[in-house]
């Protein structure tokens, strides 16, 4: 069970859209090592891991990272707001906006699907938590 | 209520003290015993929940539990601007 919480972890406000930077952002939301997969792999992970202070944490921080999800998208959407069709057209957002329009869709900055392949979940606590620390050390 | 608070200050307040029960959160979830920490999420959790039930009554609600408390006398939950919209949270 989950509980929405109306606000953002850290308020965002930008006022410049910039599709450029919104396509290279838009890899930490559906990206490899992006908030959909990190909050995916700590809530997949935790139901089989045997050691309760680790279940708790793994709960929680896959429940923070889906509010780090929410202002990443939060920054692609205030990136790309109210974009002319002339000023899409030109940018490297111009192959994105034929599928997805302004749409937030889950994709990597090559334009890459987000897949359940870029996590693993395995029932062996010490592999788990392996990924974790390789997958988490990867955004630092 | 005496005065209406400044929303802006009242939102940051919310923001600093909820960032302050997330992390003793973590922390406590592998030191459960550590009385310091525990202190410490007392008293940020108290401060925190003060601050959603008083940024419910004035300027509605940011969570389901303090909706009850909230400014209007209709279901006002979708009438404030969304996070990520221009005045959101």
């Amino acid at each position: 069970m989950w509980c929405y919480e109306k606000r953002l972890q850290h308020p965002i406000k930008i006022t410049q859209t910039n599709p450029k930077i919104a396509q290279i952002i838009i890899s930490q939301f559906g990206g490899p090592d992006g908030e959909l997969a990190a909050s995916m792999r700590y809530l997949s992970q935790r139901y089989t891991m045997p050691y309760k202070e680790v279940t708790g944490i793994l709960t929680d921080i896959g429940t923070e990272e889906l509010a780090h999800m929410e202002m990443v998208c939060t920054i692609v959407y205030q990136l790309t707001k109210n974009l002319t069709p002339e000023e899409i057209e030109k940018s490297v957002f111009g192959t994105y906006y034929v599928d997805h329009t302004l749409a937030l869709w889950p994709q990597a900055a090559s334009g890459t699907p987000w897949t359940a392949a870029y996590i693993q979940s395995k029932g062996d606590p010490i592999t788990d938590l392996h990924e974790d620390m390789a997958a988490d050390g990867a955004t630092v | 209520m005496s005065e209406r608070p400044c929303k802006k200050d009242l939102l940051n307040k919310i923001n600093m003290v909820s960032f302050a029960v997330d992390d003793v959160k973590l922390f406590l979830d592998t030191h459960p015993c550590d009385e310091e920490a525990l202190a410490y999420f007392r008293e940020f959790s108290r401060m925190r929940n003060e601050a959603l039930k008083e940024y419910a009554a004035n300027f509605g609600p940011l969570t389901v539990d303090t909706a009850v408390y909230s400014c209007s006398d209709v279901w006002n939950w979708t009438d404030e601007p969304w996070p990520w919209q221009e005045g959101g949270c």
